[in-house]
């Protein structure tokens, strides 16, 4: 880190003094640590969650599994069975082990909203700075148009074209990476516009330097910090719709497992005290609420310039 | 800038706004499988009586004709008609008729809402940021970290859980005939209710709190301290005026989504309101009441923001009082 | 009976990252006495706002009070609850802040503001605190007292907003005023007008008051003592007649050294002849420009009428006028940022296109922007072997070892050293970042170097060092400089001609030693008398002769018809000043003036 200023100046005995203090470390709060650790933990179960599962998703458990020693019934119930040694977090509503399809969901669920929100960036970030860069008539109508956008209501805009062009797991992925695209759209426009007037871009224009410089290397770097935080958040929106979707069944199609659809196939059992639906539903707060504790230090260390703009 | 430039600035940017909705609506609707004749004639279509049907309902023009059309009968107020009670060869319900009742429900339950979420929320908030550090502040921060990070689904099966299965105070789901009055309508909104309450309020303490806090931190602020004004005051006199703009940007953002996100609530309580309306309305490929649907639910969108940098622009003490 | 404010071995430090602390003010010590003015000064970074504040028991976020005590009365501020410090600010001491446009409530009125603390603290009734506003109104010479009150903060100038500042913190009658560098955003006619205000009205009001600024010229004119900070520790203290005509410490004397002598004919560096060539580097002719373009090709704001003026191979012109007159926008105009609507601008004889991306690489290269603020137009994500090595690339095709040879060889050149190349520039101090803005300006080898006020955001001593850089430079290279300041006495020691620029236009140019000189345009006069100078006594002195009267209240009006100094000019003729363009009069030896008075009438000095 930035050592405070060794002066090396002129031979004068009172040296210049820094004008500002260095530059602040982010230093994560315990509420951030335990934020990036969670994070932490469901990344690697999208990686290794279906090889450390017990079952596979799509396996319905034998009866044999549930005979209770010493018990004279062969057939036991086999659907929202409590917790215990044959599948640790209990059955679903078939008789699947809860905690492999909360496994095999990780992947599903996390993945596609990592790859919806990517697409929202790529096209978010592409279209905002070419607005905040190319002003006038180039702004105008794409600004409108995003306005038209967001106004639309985004989980009508996917019920509609579901409807219309059905539900894989491409087009899941387009169309949330699509609608999202308009939230980034705005911020990455408003961040482009403040760093475009700045004098560092004017001194390389007046250099004669071309766009794709003056964007990739100028404005792009400047950007990076405050969109990263708000990659964040706008992954934390992503998962609960597409969460939000499966529950609607608009989303991930059984027999793939993931963790909104899981709340819904399992809401029956709720009355009966099963744990079915809420061990889902628990992956999806865990993991957004830890998101979110990581975002909130962040953007407390950016000085809330962020929160500021996302209002 | 006066007052008034600026105001017909923001209403011509509305207006534009929902022109361009109003196309990409059409377009969008347009590209569902199946037009109005094909579902109306269904199993009895034949190639004429498709053709003749398609004929009587303008459906043979091209699109940008029957844009147009569809736009001018909109704001003529004719919404069309559904496919609803059409039987062979005639037409059916006018949509208008199926809306209404529909707009009421989601209207009661928005209203309800929004009476109780918005001067809760705002006050909470404040508190939160006039106090900040205390016990409630963090109570308020982290909860409502809590609140925003999981899908409404969760809150709402949550709530069914305890109030309605465990307790058994309240019915689970909330069946409307549009005849109740007093405490059964009471009863019969209250889950629904309690969910959007719980999920707007939380959204809006937090957008209050960081607003209320960043004007707190200007330079403004720092005087009022050094002049010794009270704690109170400061907030109450010297911030609130300047963030009466964000925060009606804030309300109006979560005042739209209580119209346009109550999706899943309304499914999961089986609450009969528009967007379920519309959820039926675009499985039963019921094209003119999805565009009617969609389109009010962003003009909503449209009208409320619009509120809210107008309360913006009027509270502007540069543009109240010009030079 | 003890002194009104002892500030007794007061420390404070700031948090660091780390949980650790560092000091920031170092056992500190000094007092004041019931209706004394004393002077904190030193650079930014000696930590005299924060010093200032704990007089008031305050402290900005992330500091803390660690040693000592700060004495009001005898009664230590810094321990005393919260309820008591919040009755004492205010009331017993009262925060003048540095910048007005910000610490006035937009959405409150100013009566409101101005009188809520002697209301708030029982002091008076709301009528009688609004009656004594109005005395204070009049007597800051605000105008229209009786209404002002119900004005909002941005209905009123910058410079009328400053003295409603002193108006609010002296309603209710407090016993020490903190003055926190409260002139120094103004311009230099404001500000004379306003440090008088303060002067009489803390002398009228009996008050005691702790100035803080950097500035020694405008200490002179008002403290009764000096005390000199550096790095939060206090170097020297004393009267200040002592400290300003014989300190002590050889900060202090460096720092005397550092300020600019007041603008006077004979200081300009004299002209290097050896690189005169026929055509001049640069020339503008006829320029007139703006923001928003109108369909006849007109700018919506004009900034700049029918500009002329011609820069010298090897020569230094200095471009002065207050906030607003248009000079950075000229700068942007020859720099092709912002095109011309009309006129033409000449390189070496020939021709530019307006807009920057009409001229070519050749074109672009050889006249070079030096802006403002280094802090903002170095890109914080580039190393600064990166900043100075693109125009090296750009412009030359440099790679490599030669191009990091170059980098050497032009920190070496601003003074810098070479191992600066790895660094960011928020690893450097402000006057540091302003070398390597410098240097990256000179890598491109230009023939023009446009400087923005490069050196108003830096204090004193390093602008003086930034100064004797520039000079060097000069010599070494023959480069022609266009030098944009709004301090009059930074030009006169740097430039060989001036341009004097109001509301957008060129009032008066020549050679340095004939603009500082009679006959001058009534502005020149109002801006040279302004300069303050660091010697007790010129406030009064200038006051008294009453040359610079000249209309505070006035906002500079951007007109088309008549001379746009009329309003505030003491020798304007009604009907025809603000009826009609003034014509340029030549005074000889390239001397203009544009003025309605004849030539005859400036060379008897009849006025």
């Amino acid at each position: 880190m930035a050592e405070p200023i060794d002066r090396t100046d002129t031979a004068t005995t009172f040296e210049e003094l820094p004008d500002a203090p260095p530059r602040r470390r982010l230093r994560l709060s315990w509420s951030g640590k335990l934020g990036v650790c969670i994070v932490a933990f469901w990344m690697a179960i999208v990686f290794i969650g279906p090889s450390i599962s017990p079952y596979h998703e799509a396996d319905i458990l034998d009866e044999a599994l549930f005979i209770v020693p010493g018990s004279d019934n062969p057939y036991p119930e086999t659907d929202y069975q409590p917790p215990g040694s044959v599948a640790w977090l209990g059955t679903d509503y078939l008789g699947r082990d809860t905690l492999s399809r909360t496994l095999f969901g990780a992947r599903m669920t996390i993945g596609i909203s990592l790859a919806s929100t990517l697409l929202a960036y790529l096209v978010g970030v592409t279209l905002g700075i070419a607005a905040a860069v190319g002003g006038g008539m180039t702004d105008s109508v794409l600004s409108r148009f995003n306005d038209a956008i967001l106004s639309i209501p985004s989980i009508m805009l996917a019920l509609v074209m579901i409807a219309a062009i059905g539900s894989t797991i491409p087009i899941l992925i387009v169309l949330t990476g699509l609608i999202y695209a308009s939230s980034v759209f705005r911020i990455a426009r408003s961040l482009g516009l403040d760093v475009k007037v700045s004098d560092f871009v004017e001194a390389a224009r007046v250099r004669g330097e071309g766009l794709w410089w003056i964007v990739t290397r100028e404005i792009l770097p400047n950007v990076a910090m405050p969109m990263a935080t708000d990659f964040g958040l706008r992954f934390v929106y992503v998962i609960l719709f597409i969460s939000s979707l499966s529950f609607l069944g608009l989303g991930v199609q059984p027999p793939q497992s993931d963790w909104g659809g899981m709340v819904r196939e399992n809401l029956s059992g709720l009355p009966y005290g099963a744990i079915a639906p809420l061990v889902p539903a628990l992956a999806i707060a865990t993991l957004t609420i830890a998101v979110n504790l990581v975002v909130d230090d962040v953007s407390a260390h950016a000085g809330g310039r962020l929160a500021k703009r996302m209002i | 800038m006066t007052l008034l430039t600026a105001m017909l600035r923001r209403t011509a940017l509305g207006i534009m706004t929902l022109f361009i909705v109003s196309v990409l609506i059409f377009i969008g609707t347009s590209i569902l499988p199946g037009d109005v004749a094909n579902i109306i004639l269904g199993q009895m279509a034949t190639p004429d009586s498709l053709a003749a049907l398609r004929a009587k309902l303008g459906l043979d023009e091209p699109a940008h004709i029957r844009y147009f059309i569809w736009l001018s009968d909109l704001l003529s107020g004719d919404l069309g008609v559904s496919k609803a009670g059409a039987g062979a060869g005639t037409v059916g319900t006018p949509i208008s008729e199926m809306l209404i009742p529909r707009l009421a429900n989601t209207l009661q339950l928005a209203g309800a809402v929004a009476v109780v979420a918005v001067p809760f929320a705002v006050t909470v908030g404040l508190l939160a940021a006039m106090y900040p550090g205390t016990k409630l502040d963090r109570a308020v921060t982290f909860t409502t970290l809590g609140l925003i990070s999981v899908p409404e689904f969760l809150v709402a099966t949550l709530l069914v859980l305890v109030v309605a299965v465990q307790l058994g105070w309240l019915p689970a789901t909330a069946y409307i005939s549009g005849q109740e009055t007093g405490m059964k309508l009471v009863r019969a909104l209250a889950m629904p209710a309690l969910t959007l309450i719980i999920v707007a309020s939380a959204q809006i303490m937090r957008m209050t709190r960081a607003t209320v806090l960043n004007v707190m931190s200007s330079p403004y602020i720092e005087m009022a301290i050094l002049k010794g004004v009270p704690r109170r005051r400061i907030i109450l006199r010297h911030a609130l005026f300047n963030t009466i703009g964000p925060i009606a940007n804030v309300i109006a953002l979560n005042l739209a989504y209580l119209v346009s996100g109550v999706v899943i609530v309304e499914t999961i309580f089986a609450y009969p309101g528009l967007a379920k309306l519309m959820i039926d309305a675009v499985q039963t490929r019921d094209l003119p009441l999805v565009q009617a649907c969609a389109m009010i639910f962003c003009a909503t969108y449209v009208v409320l923001i619009f509120v809210a940098d107008m309360v913006s622009i009027l509270s502007n003490p540069r543009l109240r009082h010009p030079k | 009976m003890p002194a009104l404010l002892e500030v007794d071995g007061l420390t404070i430090k700031a948090h660091k990252d780390n949980g650790g602390l560092v000091p920031i003010v170092k056992g500190v010590s000094f007092t004041i006495e019931r209706g004394e003015v004393v002077a904190l000064i030193g650079e930014s970074g000696s930590g005299k706002t924060t010093i200032a504040l704990s007089a008031l028991g305050y402290s900005k976020p992330g500091l803390a009070f660690t040693g000592g005590e700060v004495r009001l009365e005898g009664r230590d501020v810094l321990s005393i609850p919260p309820d008591d410090k919040r009755a004492m600010r205010g009331r017993h001491v009262a925060y003048l802040a540095q910048s007005a446009a910000a610490t006035f409530n937009p959405a409150l009125t100013i009566g409101e503001q101005v009188t809520e603390s002697p209301v708030l603290h029982g002091q008076m009734t709301r009528e009688e605190s609004q009656e004594r506003a109005k005395a204070l109104y009049r007597a800051l010479e605000l105008p229209d007292p009786d209404r002002l009150g119900r004005r909002y903060p941005h209905q009123v100038s910058g410079g009328q907003l400053q003295r409603l500042m002193a108006a609010m913190a002296l309603c209710g009658k407090p016993d020490l005023l903190i003055l926190d560098e409260p002139t120094t955003a103004l311009d230099v006619t404001t500000q004379i007008e306003v440090l008088k205000a303060f002067k009489s009205v803390i002398k009228h009001e009996g008050a005691a008051a702790l100035y803080v600024t950097h500035d020694l010229s405008v200490v002179a004119q008002i403290a009764d003592r000096i005390v000199v900070l550096y790095a939060g520790e206090v170097l020297e203290h004393g009267e200040a007649d002592q400290v300003i005509n014989n300190p002590s410490h050889d900060y202090t004397r460096r720092l005397m050294a550092a300020v600019r002598p007041p603008p006077a004919a004979g200081q300009g560096d004299t002209a290097l002849a050896d690189h005169v060539r026929e055509s001049p580097a640069i020339e503008v002719k006829g320029v007139s420009a703006g923001y928003g373009r109108q369909r006849d090709g007109s700018a919506v704001v004009k900034v700049l009428r029918d500009v002329n003026l011609v820069v010298q191979r090897g020569h230094t012109v200095g471009i002065i006028g207050e906030s607003g007159c248009g000079k950075s926008t000229l700068a942007r105009v020859m720099s092709g940022l912002l095109p011309a609507t009309e006129g033409e601008i000449l390189l070496d004889g020939a021709p530019l296109r307006p807009s920057l991306r009409q001229r070519n690489r050749s074109e672009l290269q050889r006249i070079q922007f030096v802006f403002q603020m280094a802090d903002v137009a170095l890109n914080p994500r580039q190393r600064i072997d990166g900043i100075l090595g693109r125009p090296l690339e750009f412009y030359f095709g440099l790679r490599g070892k030669e191009k990091r040879r170059r980098v050497s060889a032009l920190l070496e050149m601003v003074e810098l050293p070479a191992e600066f190349a790895g660094r960011y520039p928020e690893e450097l101090s402000g006057g540091q970042k302003q070398r390597v803005n410098l240097a990256r300006a000179l890598a491109a080898s230009p023939e023009v170097l446009l400087c923005d006020e490069v050196i108003s955001a830096l204090d004193t001593i390093v602008g003086a060092n930034i100064i004797e850089l520039l000079k060097r430079l000069r010599r070494q290279s023959g480069v022609s400089f266009v030098f944009i300041s709004h301090d009059l006495s930074t030009v006169a020691s740097f430039a060989d001609d001036i341009v004097v620029l109001y509301a957008g236009r060129v009032v008066e140019q020549g050679p340095t030693d004939r603009v500082l000189s009679p006959p001058y345009h009534p502005y020149t006069r109002l801006l040279i008398a302004s300069v303050p100078e660091l010697r007790i006594g010129w406030l009064e002195e200038t006051m008294e002769s009453r040359v610079a009267q000249a209309g505070l209240d006035r906002i500079v009006t951007m007109t088309d018809t008549g001379c746009p100094f009329f309003d505030r000019c003491s020798i304007g003729v009604k009907g025809l000043c603000d009826q009609e363009t003034p014509p340029v009069r030549h005074l000889g030896g390239r001397h203009a003036i544009e003025c309605h008075r004849s030539e005859a009438e400036f060379l008897e000095g009849t006025f």
